[in-house]
């Protein structure tokens, strides 16, 4: 089990302009990394510190940035819990580095966060909607998003509106 | 696609392409598997998720902290008990709630029960799927399901959704006769969990079926964020209850089982010996049990609570694995982002390559050895 002074001078020493803030006050202990280190900075966590569950990946949509969000353990280490945070200040085009050859645990998660939160992850093998269906446009879980009712024939485009009998 | 198939002489055939879902019976829900088969051999298999997709999170958004409460019971709808749990423990964590003391044996004695019924009822299903026999262990597993449900309706006034675990401690005290008939039910589920070992483990047509299928190995399972029984049953020994040792699970003496082999028999083998594990951290809190409140945060206050500014993850050993709750707080009494860490999406992650090189027969068994929810991958 590594301390956190340990973990951030490891990180440090490694990558020097990786880390950007460790906020104070939190609940869990949490590093905010800079988005393009980040495929680099996981495969050190995973083959150096230790870090092999990411079990976690998530996005926050904050007015003035996206917070892509990972919660990782280490199961065969016993390491508690790591929260790494990626700001993602282009609002417009969000894009993250994917970690799914690192984690095979990010794939559908990523891909949720690209269906629902509308983050593109750069490299990851097949980023298509998981949960919303083909077609559909705009991103719901974005605080912007106007809830509304859907007609039968947008959610279902191929079935008519009257049957045949 | 990239898996090489060993040509055969005599014969050569096309693959051809075929949905397996959303209607289909073995897939516990509405889950789609779109399979390249050739002749009856997987080549590939691509999930398709999003059938029973409500949104929760979004909505979760809009609505205070207690109201959201039912939303969890309706995740994963056969454990409803330890879904409000993740979700108090998370929110517990977030504002500093305390807990009393026999609010916590509450949830222990209740999560337990919970997850005795999930696992026989996961081996119901399973052989349900093989098929390879008769109706009986479904219908055995219903029947002690429904006694177990009894009690949960005694103590939550509800059998599926019971919204009973909230942020401080559970909704209300047990009431009398629930106690003495816990008391009853506990040997009772130690003779059906023998009575399933005697009649299933040793019967020669589940082991050609069940034995070396669906092979998964410890390193991949950890890398794609397997948890639970079927992460143990590939030899990892990662008990959440011991890691974290959450809520008073390390006041009981209990152990956590591993299996090597990481098929479908020994996920089988896996649930049988975590339900009696159970049975014994029920015993233990029956007979500790102490008398005090239930709830350190009445109803008045926890409808109108507002934590700081801040974010928490909170976590717990569900029956099927690692459910987690992320909540993130604006100082405002709805939460500002409301994620779920769902157990049986992440569990899925693996499927296709658990899947690839065996029977269309064998598909079925492993995922019904895997035990998901639709309503927990979807949310």
């Amino acid at each position: 089990m590594l301390t956190h002074e340990e973990i951030l001078s490891r990180l440090r020493e490694r990558f020097p302009e990786a880390v950007l803030d460790v906020p104070e006050g939190m609940i869990d202990f949490t590093i905010v990394i800079a988005p393009q280190a980040w495929h680099d900075v996981a495969l050190f966590l995973r083959d150096e510190l230790g870090y092999d569950f990411l079990t976690n990946v998530t996005a926050v949509d904050w007015p003035d940035r996206f917070e892509v969000v990972y919660h990782l353990y280490g199961v065969q280490a016993g390491h508690p819990l790591l929260t790494i945070k990626l700001p993602v200040t282009d609002k417009e085009n969000p894009v993250v580095p994917s970690v799914v050859d690192v984690w095979r645990s990010a794939d559908f998660q990523e891909r949720e966060e690209y269906d629902l939160m509308g983050i593109r992850f750069e490299g990851h093998p097949n980023l298509k909607r998981i949960m919303m269906w083909e077609g559909y446009e705009g991103h719901p879980l974005r605080k912007d998003f106007q809830n509304r009712t859907y007609s039968y024939a947008e959610l279902e485009p191929t079935r008519k509106a009257t049957p045949d009998w | 696609m990239s898996v090489q198939i060993p040509p055969t002489e005599r014969l050569r055939t096309d693959t051809i392409q075929i949905n397996m879902g959303p209607h289909h019976p073995s897939t516990h829900g509405v889950f789609r598997m779109v399979l390249t088969l050739d002749g009856e051999t997987v080549v590939d298999l691509e999930p398709r998720f999003g059938y029973l997709h409500r949104g929760i999170e979004k909505t979760a958004e809009e609505r205070t902290y207690v109201q959201n409460v039912p939303f969890t019971d309706r995740l994963d709808y056969i454990c409803g008990i330890t879904n409000n749990w993740a979700y108090a423990l998370a929110l517990e964590k977030l504002a500093g709630i305390e807990v009393p003391e026999r609010a916590e044996y509450i949830r222990v004695i209740l999560g337990e029960l919970t997850r005795v019924m999930n696992h026989m009822l996961a081996i119901g299903f399973l052989w349900n799927d093989l098929g390879a026999t008769t109706f009986t262990p479904v219908v055995y597993a219903f029947r002690e399901r429904e006694r177990i449900l009894d009690l949960i309706e005694m103590a939550a006034g509800s059998r599926m959704m019971p919204s009973y675990i909230r942020a401080g401690g559970v909704v209300a005290d047990l009431p009398e006769e629930f106690m003495p008939r816990l008391q009853k039910l506990v040997p009772h589920l130690k003779r059906f969990i023998d009575e399933m070992d005697t009649m299933l483990t040793k019967n020669e047509i589940f082991r050609a079926r069940a034995v070396g299928v669906g092979v998964l190995k410890a390193k991949d399972a950890i890398n794609a964020g397997i948890s639970g029984p079927v992460l143990r049953a590939s030899g990892v020994p990662y008990d959440i209850r011991k890691v974290d040792s959450y809520s008073i699970y390390d006041r009981f003496d209990f152990e956590v089982p591993v299996h090597t082999a990481g098929d479908v028999y020994a996920r089988y083998l896996q649930r049988l010996a975590e339900a009696r594990q159970s049975l014994r951290i029920i015993e233990q809190a029956m007979r500790d049990i102490p008398e005090g409140p239930v709830t350190s945060l009445p109803y008045k206050q926890l409808s109108r609570l507002k934590p700081p500014k801040g974010e928490a993850y909170g976590r717990i050993e569900s029956p099927k694995g690692e459910l987690g709750f992320y909540l993130v707080s604006d100082g405002s009494n709805k939460p500002y982002r409301f994620r779920i860490r769902s157990t049986s999406l992440l569990n899925l992650t693996l499927l296709r390559e658990m899947c690839i090189g065996h029977k269309v027969a064998d598909v079925v068994t492993i995922l019904g050895s895997i035990d998901i929810t639709l309503g927990d991958v979807d949310r």
